[in-house]
C-alpha cells in the first residue's frame, strides 16, 4: 500500500522526461525562443531587413541596392538595435531618451561613423512604424517587422528589447548586450556599450 | 490498493499539472508583451472569438448612453452630436493581454484621431478604480475612459456586445456627427483591430 503513491510518482516522472523529450524533438523545434535566443556572446539569428528607400537612412548604414541587408553588413563597428512596439507604453516614455542617445553620438566624431542605431517595430506594420516616428522625430532608421519575422527569429517577444551588435572588420560578428528592458539613462548606457565593444580609439 | 490502470490514470493527471505550469512558463512572456505591464497583465486563455450578436448594423442612429468617466464626469455620447465624430471602443477587461496594448497605441495615434475630428471613448465592464489604476499603469490616455460597470455591462448590452461571461467584446463602433453609426468591426477577441483599417474608416467622415 505504501509504495502505491511512490509508484505513481516514479510513474508520473517517466512520463514527463519522456514527454519532454517528445517536445523537443516536436515542439519545440518550431519554437523561436528556444533556437534563437539573443545571448551576450553568441551570434545574431539570421535575419535581413529591407534596405531603406530613403537616401539619408541608406547613407546612414552603408547598404547599397533595393533588397534585403543583414546586420553585420551595416558599415559600423557597433550596431545598437531596439527592439520596439508602437502599442508599447514603455517604448513610448523612451522613444525622447533613445533619441537622445542617437544625438550623443553624433556629437561624437570619435564614434560617430562606428556605431549605428536601427530600430525594429517588433511585430508592427509599416503604417504603425510611420506612426511612431512621426510622433517622437525618431532620426535613425526604423523597420517594420509587420509579420513578426524577426521577432519570431530573434526568440523574444516582450519589448523594449535592446541589442548591440559588435562587427568586426572580417564582418564576423559577436552580440556584445542583450536586454529585455528600457534602456535607461542614454550617456549610461553609451558607456556600457563602449565598453564591452573595446572600440579602438574611442574616448 | 492501487491497481496499475489508477496508477497509470493519476500519473497522466500529475502529469498534465506540471506540463500546465511548465507550459504557463514557456508561454508566459506572450501576453503582455510591453515591459511595462511585466507581471501585471493576467494571461488569458484563448478565448471564443465572438460571443454575443449585435443587431445594429452600420445606417442606425447609435443608441445614446450616459457613463461615469475616469475624469469623475458623466459621459453622454448624445452630447458630441454636431461636434465631434466618435470612435467606441469597447475592450473586454482591464489588465489583459491585447487591451493593453490597443489603447496605448490609441496615444500614439491623437494627432490622426483630431485631425478628423474624432474623439475616442474607450468602454470596458470594469469598475473605476481598476480603470483608474490600470490606465495610470500605461501612462494615462488622452481620451475619456467609460466605466460600463454598473447596472453591469448595461450599454455593451444594449450594443450587442456583451458576452456571456459579462465581459465584453473587443469591438470599435464609428459614430459621425449626426450620431450615425458608420461602422461596425465586433473583432475576435483575442486580436488587435489594426489601426489602418479604422483609419481607413474615419477617412470617410465628413469634416
Amino acid at each position: 500500500m505504501s509504495s502505491s503513491p511512490r509508484k505513481s510518482l516514479l510513474i508520473s516522472a517517466l512520463f514527463f522526461v519522456f514527454s519532454i523529450g517528445w517536445l523537443s524533438i516536436d515542439g519545440m523545434e518550431g519554437r523561436a525562443r528556444a533556437e534563437g535566443s539573443v545571448t551576450e556572446g553568441g551570434r545574431l539569428p539570421d535575419f535581413q531587413l529591407p534596405v531603406p528607400k530613403r537616401i539619408a537612412e541608406r547613407d546612414y548604414l552603408g547598404t547599397k541596392g533595393r533588397g534585403f541587408f543583414k546586420i553585420p553588413e551595416v558599415q559600423a563597428e557597433v550596431v545598437i538595435i531596439q527592439v520596439f512596439s508602437m502599442y508599447c507604453p514603455y517604448c513610448q516614455r523612451e522613444a525622447p531618451a533613445v533619441n537622445e542617445l542617437y544625438e550623443l553620438i553624433a556629437e561624437r566624431p570619435d564614434i560617430r561613423d562606428r556605431v549605428k542605431i536601427i530600430g525594429i517595430g517588433a511585430a508592427n506594420t509599416p503604417f504603425e512604424v510611420k506612426a511612431f516616428r512621426d510622433l517622437y522625430a525618431i532620426p535613425y532608421p526604423l523597420f517594420p517587422d509587420g509579420d513578426a519575422a524577426v521577432q519570431t527569429a530573434l526568440g523574444e517577444e516582450r519589448t523594449p528589447f535592446f541589442m548591440a551588435i559588435r562587427i568586426y572588420p572580417d564582418k564576423s560578428h559577436k552580440v556584445i548586450y542583450a536586454k529585455v528592458a528600457g534602456m535607461g539613462d542614454p550617456e549610461e548606457f553609451l558607456e556600457i556599450i563602449l565598453q564591452k565593444a573595446e572600440l579602438h580609439g574611442a574616448q | 490498493m492501487m491497481t496499475l490502470k489508477n496508477r497509470i490514470s493519476t500519473a497522466a493527471v500529475t502529469t498534465a499539472m506540471v506540463w500546465a505550469a511548465f507550459s504557463a512558463f514557456l508561454t508566459g512572456s506572450a501576453f503582455g508583451a510591453s515591459e511595462q505591464f511585466q507581471g501585471r497583465v493576467y494571461a488569458m486563455p484563448n478565448m471564443k472569438p465572438v460571443d454575443s450578436t449585435t443587431l445594429l448594423k452600420p445606417g442606425d442612429l447609435a443608441p445614446d448612453f450616459e457613463l461615469p468617466s475616469l475624469a469623475g464626469e458623466t459621459v453622454r455620447l448624445s452630447s458630441f452630436r454636431g461636434s465631434k465624430n466618435v470612435v467606441i471602443s469597447f475592450v473586454p477587461a482591464a489588465w489583459t493581454p491585447v487591451c493593453s496594448e490597443q489603447w496605448p497605441g490609441y496615444n500614439v495615434l491623437k494627432e490622426l484621431f483630431e485631425s478628423h475630428d474624432v474623439i475616442v471613448l474607450g468602454i470596458t465592464v470594469d469598475n473605476l478604480p481598476t480603470l483608474y489604476a490600470w490606465t495610470e499603469h500605461m501612462g494615462g490616455v488622452w481620451f475619456p475612459v467609460l466605466s460600463d460597470f454598473w447596472p453591469h455591462g448595461e450599454v455593451s448590452k444594449r450594443y450587442g456586445v456583451l458576452r456571456t461571461n459579462g465581459i465584453s467584446e473587443r469591438a470599435l463602433f464609428l459614430v459621425d456627427k449626426q450620431g450615425v453609426i458608420k461602422y461596425i468591426d465586433v473583432h475576435d477577441i483575442n486580436e488587435r483591430p489594426a489601426v489602418e483599417v479604422l483609419v481607413e474608416e474615419m477617412k470617410g467622415f465628413k469634416k
